[in-house]
């Protein structure tokens, strides 16, 4: 679909909403929907601007990459850096199964 | 309610220095306005009173010592709750991150402390720094002073209402698209977006990197002034920092509230301000133009034609920078996780579902679809180009003008519910801040008055080159000590209790 039809779909939104992570409700997907439509409809005129030979900016600030030295400093200490975990065990982040049963 | 809550920073910070007062009595007089006024105002999420007091205490050790203080030692201050603070929970107003402790302090916060500011507690946010009237906080709205039942703007209207509501003579807060100065405007106090990389990020919880900017809020310009030159200046922790001396922007605003402007050309920009503006707020800045005039400055019409995308391309650039921002809260490390012994992807992804609010969760979609492949080109790629052509108006304009004004906001403060489910309508708030954030440039609000027909605050915006914040200062400066001359300080009614 080009943009220019400029509807998006519930199961687009859906689609979405699964790349992102996000185990978004079937009331919500009505909902965002609608407003997402809109939403895109109004920033496609981005499109109406003839911009072809114009250079994109990611930002707005010029800048080069900057480089310390490569020296030792303190961080945060393995207690610290679990302190926020939603489960830590044996110094470590417990995190749920990665991979499928079937994998 | 006691005289200190009333003072300026400024001379709150005299009278410290002089012993006339102690930091913990004005420490403690802020306290008790915040335990009288914020269950109704709201503006706080988190009040650190044992903190708070220990760090006075500390300031008034150091001048009864007889060591030398900042020029804002001892003074209150109201932190948005989306920088890092060891000692504090930082939520970004979202249950995604409710109860988190961070394990480091953000530059911002370094800074303060280091300067004996006292910092009160975190003030309400909309999740995520995202939206315009912090009624998309998780831990309900914040209320304008002005009118509790109306919105304090955002999303840094918890800090701009602690100013209104004299619960704090100063703020910090973040500026993405607004979010500063717009609170700023509806509550009748000033707020100010510095240059794109001059004040460092490091700590701030990201919302759209490339248009985030922590900046100073006050209820005068010379407060914000000095405020400004606390937490300003290069950070090696942020690596978009620009490495370069802060702009002397005490010495500008003492400069204009002499008043004089004259030699200065001030552009209106013919884009902001037309359609869509309230008359009353059309007429306060009219007025303010006369104003500046009247002091010396002259008045150029400048021409911005790529400003009318603005808020499309913002809305493309937005978006996709927090959808990739916010793929962090994964529910591993730290924050919210929900429904264990899942797998990890499931648990992300109810954990995401549970923890972001309706705002957050429709830009990270939006975002994720302005980048899928097919449509890149056609939406985030545009959208690019047309920031190079409004950074392009920006120069042109400013070729002409010294700095460029418009109101800050199209209209006053708006009541509670109105726009929250029409989430088009809410970013129009945006329509005239939007353009700085894109350019990377500076951009102030100063109170110009009330909108006749509502008796409610309204803002001049004053925009300046990059690093250009000195004569935005000045102008501010100028512009405030004329209008308050002649009307006095804006004050909010007192806050019914």
């Amino acid at each position: 679909m080009s943009p220019d039809s400029g509807a998006i779909s519930r199961d687009e939104v859906a689609h979405l909403a699964r790349l992102a992570r996000l185990a978004v409700t079937d009331d919500e997907l009505d909902t965002f929907a609608g407003q997402l439509d809109v939403i895109l409809g109004s920033v496609a005129r981005v499109g109406e601007v003839a911009a072809e030979d114009i250079p994109p900016t990611s930002h707005a600030v010029p800048l080069e990459n900057v480089f310390r030295p490569d020296e030792l400093r303190p961080g945060l200490t393995q207690e610290q850096a679990l302190a926020g975990a939603p489960a830590a065990e044996d110094g470590r982040f417990r995190v749920p199964r990665i991979l499928g049963e079937e994998q | 309610m006691s005289d200190l809550i009333r003072l300026s920073a400024a001379e709150l910070a005299e009278r410290i220095a002089a012993k006339e007062v102690s930091a913990v009595e004005a420490a403690q007089a802020h306290l008790d306005r915040i335990a009288e006024v914020d269950g109704a105002v709201h503006a706080f999420l988190h009040v650190g009173t044992e903190a708070a007091l220990a760090s006075a205490a500390l300031v008034d050790e150091q001048i009864a010592a007889g060591q030398r203080v900042s020029a804002l030692a001892g003074v209150p201050l109201a932190l948005k709750d989306v920088f890092t603070t060891s000692d504090m929970p930082t939520t970004c107003g979202s249950k995604i991150l409710e109860g988190w402790r961070p394990p480091y302090d953000a530059t911002v916060t370094t800074r303060l402390r280091a300067a004996g500011i006292t910092i009160l507690g975190k003030t309400n946010m909309d999740e995520f720094a995202m939206g315009s009237s912090t009624e998309h906080s998780a831990y309900g709205p914040t209320r304008n002073p002005w009118d509790l039942s109306r919105i304090p703007g955002g999303s840094g209207g918890g800090s701009a209402a602690a100013l209104a509501a004299f619960e704090a003579p100063l703020a910090i807060g973040t500026d993405t698209g607004g979010s500063i100065r717009q609170p700023a405007a509806v509550t009748g106090t000033v707020g100010v977006k510095p240059t794109y990389g001059g004040v460092s990020r490091y700590g701030l919880v990201a919302c759209a990197s490339s248009l985030d900017q922590g900046g100073p809020c006050a209820r005068t310009v010379l407060d914000a002034a000095l405020l400004h030159e606390v937490i300003g200046g290069h950070d090696p922790l942020d690596s978009t920092s620009i490495d370069a001396p802060v702009p002397s922007v005490v010495e500008a605003a003492r400069l204009g509230a002499s008043g004089d402007l004259s030699g200065l050309r001030v552009g209106v920009v013919k884009e902001l301000g037309g359609e869509g503006y309230q008359p009353g707020v059309r007429a306060s800045f009219d007025e303010g133009l006369q104003r500046l005039e009247k002091l010396g400055a002259e008045i150029v019409e400048v021409s911005c034609p790529h400003f009318e995308y603005g808020m499309a391309a913002y809305y493309l650039i937005l978006p996709s920078e927090v959808s990739s921002n916010l793929a962090r809260f994964d529910a591993m490390r730290y924050g919210l996780r929900v429904q264990e012994g899942a797998s990890a992807e499931e648990v992300m992804a109810l954990t995401r579902e549970a923890g972001f609010g309706p705002e957050v969760k429709r830009r990270i979609i939006l975002g994720t679809y302005a980048l899928s492949s097919g449509y890149y080109d056609a939406y985030y790629g545009q959208a690019q180009k047309v920031r190079t052509l409004i950074s392009r108006d920006f120069a042109a304009a400013f070729a002409k003008a010294d700095v460029l004004v418009s109101p800050t906001a199209p209209t006053t403060a708006f009541p509670i519910g109105e726009k929250v489910d029409d989430p088009l309508a809410m970013y129009l708030n945006d329509l005239a801040t939007i353009p700085t954030n894109l350019a990377g440039v500076a951009g102030m609000s100063v109170p110009s008055g009330l909108a006749a027909e509502d008796g409610l605050p309204v803002g001049l915006q004053i925009m300046a080159p990059a690093l250009g914040e000195a004569v935005m200062y000045r102008v501010g400066a100028a512009f405030e000590a004329s209008r308050v001359a002649d009307e006095g300080l804006l004050i909010a009614p007192e806050v019914a209790k």
